[in-house]
């Protein structure tokens, strides 16, 4: 009966096969569960990329589309807020768009495939405010007297230019993502894929 | 025992040993490891009835575990969507197939619920085969049958969560039983409803029940069964008192620790569990249309009553009793007294402790008459649980009625047949058979 | 007309009521058999989704019938542009109930709604003898009544396929008065197709439960194995 210190050589490695594969089995089971948390095709179908005809989209003008639950920008610049941006290059933290926050194709300058049409999710990448757009220049919309035009997030302050490239010394650590995207004709963007993988 | 004093855990100067130690000085970790597991003198005598205590543990655990993942999914909304569906009944769909993984979670549930039935069934057939109930665990008994009648509960409330067909009108015709209660019962099952009939209020207040109350007291109740138990001690098949016989330590001479010999034992009572809930899951999910109900899988609509309403299975045998009752007494109608019958049958399994007048507890002992009446009494329970499941019929009902004689007559007429019945000498020590 | 009204209020009581009573042929197919599944799927957008929803079914999944999206979307989809969206009918279900006197069932999951207590499986059988078992009657608003269904609400409308049956009054028995464009052995194995998708459709991952469940039980016999071993093993002790 008595069976202190018993415990031998052959009992203990039963011990621990029971523990490895009771233990595989406990994570196996797990799977499920995990999973369940991750989207549903609901949301995945919500999530779907989304077309967008930009042919009525005049220079200068800014329009939002959704795509998974958050507004896309496209601006179509014009020439002159896009001559601001080499002049911005020694004021924004990242002018060369060093940090992961695009798609190897829009990382250049502009942060675009086509220089003057800019797609960018609209979420200030601080704490996730929606930045407010501030296109006129100067003290007109109650910035500072250089402003040359871009974004403000009404949250903490960051401020951003027409490249969606945060200025030095803000909140916001990187520049606004540049969401996949692909054109599918000269007018019609496809958001949310580029046709890369699929 | 439990509720011993155990020596605090004295570290061996590792950084785990001081850790344990520093706990131990602020909370009884040793005492309850020793209490309740390893110094826990189970009889060694156990058989097989014994693995559904344990198993019935893991299916709460089981049912827990899966209902709070349904509940991040499931919407308790009877307003329609815009595909003309009720919204609850949608999202029980929508876990089905959008979710990843929720079906099997859903299947785990529903099948569950069976399980946990039937697991509580041989369970409580346990305790009346070996008279677990008798002094000195009348409060573990007591506590068991709240446990199962909190069970029915949490049971009846779930069920209309999927508001389909069944759950919605199995719903309807249980909360107008209570229609049947004189004066008060037309207010008291508006009350219940929220609603004059069943509809959105019921469903939430029952999602309510199912997922917050129900579960806390089941648990509350739960710990307290095993407190209780552990404070007497196991019974065992032989119904032999083995605190009676302890050796010079204070042990009891036929009885074994809990932890490691029933755990490792358990442990294969609970893969063998798992074999056959998965059998069900995975092969046979609406467990022949009984687990699932197939007009279930209609959405609950209040102009239509299928023609057949069943409730599921582990209700049924009490739901014949219900039906068999046809006669007015007193001036009440047989509704009212249909009702009454219903709830006896389950509640009188309390009165079991004090209904049992034999000098011995197990039937291993126990003469032919307590044999007999037992298989009878298990007989009747399974005609009544068949005929729950059909239509009502003049045969069926006769039928019904004469078991839910016999069903009654097992418990009142206790006091003597178990009285008159031979026995035969308890042995001193178990035996292992 | 109040006759037609009330017909069609109380078919669907009928229906519950008149399932028992008669024989219901064997449904011959099988969930596993991809082309048939396919064949199904597009009789179902042909001829069902156009009255009766599906709509807890995304067209997506009928990529797992071995379906590319682009095949998908080319046979099989009418009414909705998205891959992601929900099978459900263009017409609205307050309309339908307008037009037909009752809003025709979605269909997603009727095959498992059909089953019986103590036979989940009588759904397929009752879809398939129910779908070969339209006659013509001229005292039915629609023209049409259902052996299995009797005074059913929904018109043949495959009937262009089977062709016309009519009632035997003599021997009870359906026969062809008018040949459609099937003969009987090609229109039955069309319905067996058919109602092989919406078995389907019920539960699209069911074969994958199954596979899944042969693994769980094999993993849970190796797991027996080990935990018996040692049960054995410390119970070598006590006597």
């Amino acid at each position: 009966m008595s069976n202190q210190g018993k415990v031998d050589c052959g009992r203990r490695r039963l011990v621990v096969a029971t523990a490895a594969v009771g233990g595989a089995g406990a994570v196996a089971a797990l799977v499920p569960f995990v999973s369940s948390l991750l989207p549903s095709e609901r949301a995945k179908a919500a999530g779907a990329p989304v077309e967008v005809d930009v042919s009525k989209l005049e220079a200068g003008e800014m329009m939002t589309v959704e795509w998974r639950g958050k507004p896309v920008w496209i601006i179509n610049r014009t020439k002159d807020m896009l001559e601001t941006l080499p002049k911005l290059a020694d004021q924004v933290a990242d002018p060369k768009s060093e940090k992961n926050q695009q798609p190897e194709y829009a990382k250049n300058e502009t942060r675009s495939i086509k220089p003057e049409m800019l797609v960018v999710v609209g979420i200030c990448t601080h704490l996730g405010c929606s930045p407010s757009s501030k296109f006129k220049k100067g003290a007109e919309e109650g910035m500072a007297g250089d402003w040359l035009g871009g974004f403000l997030c009404p949250c903490h302050g960051s401020t951003f230019d027409f490249a969606g490239r945060v200025f030095k010394a803000k909140p916001a650590p990187t520049n606004l993502e540049v969401p996949p995207h692909v054109y599918l004709s000269d007018t019609r963007i496809l958001i949310g894929e580029d046709k890369k993988g699929a | 025992m439990a509720g011993g004093t155990f020596e605090k855990y004295k570290s061996d100067g590792s950084l785990g040993g001081n850790l344990l130690e520093w706990v131990d000085a602020r909370f009884p970790a040793t005492s309850m490891w020793k209490g309740h597991l390893s110094e826990y003198y189970a009889p060694k005598n156990f058989n097989f009835w014994y693995f559904f205590g344990s198993l019935a543990l893991l299916v709460l655990v089981i049912q827990i575990v899966t209902g709070i993942f349904l509940v991040m999914h499931y919407k308790p909304d009877a307003a329609l969507n815009a595909n003309g569906v009720p919204i609850a009944f949608a999202s029980v769909e929508y876990i089905m197939r959008d979710v990843p993984g929720g079906w099997l979670i859903r299947y785990m549930h529903s099948t569950g619920a069976s399980a946990f039935f039937i697991v509580v069934y041989l369970h409580m057939f346990r305790g009346l085969i070996y008279g677990s109930y008798r002094k000195p665990r009348e409060l573990t008994w007591l506590f068991g049958v709240g446990i199962f009648l909190v069970l029915m509960g949490e049971a009846f409330f779930g069920y209309l969560l999927p508001w389909g067909q069944m759950s919605f009108w199995g719903a309807q015709v249980i909360v107008n039983l209570f229609g049947a209660i004189p004066v008060i019962g037309n207010d008291l099952s508006i009350i219940i409803r929220g609603d004059f009939v069943v509809g959105d209020a019921t469903l939430n207040r029952f999602f309510s029940f199912h997922v917050i109350a129900f579960p806390l007291v089941l648990i509350g109740l739960v710990a307290a069964h095993v407190l209780a138990l552990h404070e007497t001690g196991s019974n065992n098949p032989d119904g032999v008192e083995i605190k009676a016989n302890k050796d010079e330590n204070g042990i009891p001479r036929d009885g074994i620790p809990f932890h490691p010999y029933y755990t490792v034992k358990d442990i294969v009572g609970v893969v063998v569990f798992l074999m056959v809930f998965s059998a069900v899951m995975f092969f046979a999910p609406e467990g022949g249309g009984y687990f699932l109900e197939t007009p279930n899988f209609y959405p609950a609509d209040p102009l239509k009553t299928p023609p057949h309403i069943a409730p599921v299975w582990y209700f049924t045998p009490f739901y014949s009793i219900l039906r068999a009752v046809v006669w007015n007494f007193f001036g009440l109608d047989a509704k009212f007294w249909g009702v009454v019958a219903m709830g006896a049958s389950v509640v009188i399994f309390a009165f079991l402790p004090w209904l049992d007048r034999s000098p011995v507890k197990s039937i291993r002992y126990r003469g032919p008459i307590t044999k007999v009446m037992i298989t009878i009494f298990v007989i009747c329970f399974f005609i009544l649980g068949y005929l729950g499941t059909l239509s009502p019929s003049p045969m069926g009902e006769l039928v019904s009625q004469v078991c839910s004689v016999f069903y009654f007559g097992f418990f009142l007429a206790m006091p003597w047949w178990s009285r008159m019945d031979k026995f035969k000498p308890v042995p001193e020590r178990v035996t292992m058979k | 007309m109040k006759k037609f009204l009330i017909a069609l209020l109380f078919a669907p009581l009928m229906a519950f009521a008149s399932g028992g009573n008669v024989h219901l042929d064997k449904w011959p197919g099988s969930v596993s058999d991809k082309a048939a599944l396919q064949n199904g799927a597009k009789l179902f957008v042909n001829y069902c989704l156009n009255c009766h929803g599906a709509s807890y079914m995304r067209y997506k999944n009928l990529m797992d019938l071995g379906l590319t999206e682009q095949q998908v979307k080319d046979n099989l989809m009418f009414t909705s542009d998205k891959i992601g969206g929900l099978m459900a009918v263009a017409a609205r279900s307050d309309e339908q109930k307008l037009w037909f006197g009752a809003t025709p069932p979605d269909l997603t999951i009727l095959a498992r709604a059909r089953g019986e207590a103590g036979n989940a499986g009588a759904g397929a059988d009752w879809l398939y003898t129910y779908l070969r078992s339209f006659y013509r009657d001229p005292n039915r608003p629609t023209g049409w009544n259902n052996v299995v269904f009797e005074n059913v609400g929904m018109p043949h409308i495959l009937y262009g396929l089977q062709g016309q049956q009519v009632m035997n009054h003599e021997t009870h028995k359906l026969e062809i008065a008018v040949p459609g464009t099937m003969p009987p052995a090609e229109y039955d194995k069309a319905i067996s197709d058919l109602v092989g998708f919406m078995v389907w459709m019920g539960e699209p991952q069911q074969e994958f439960r199954r596979t899944l469940g042969m693994f769980v039980l094999a993993f849970l016999g190796l797991l027996f194995v080990v935990a018996y071993a040692l049960k054995k093993e410390y119970w070598k002790d006590i006597h």
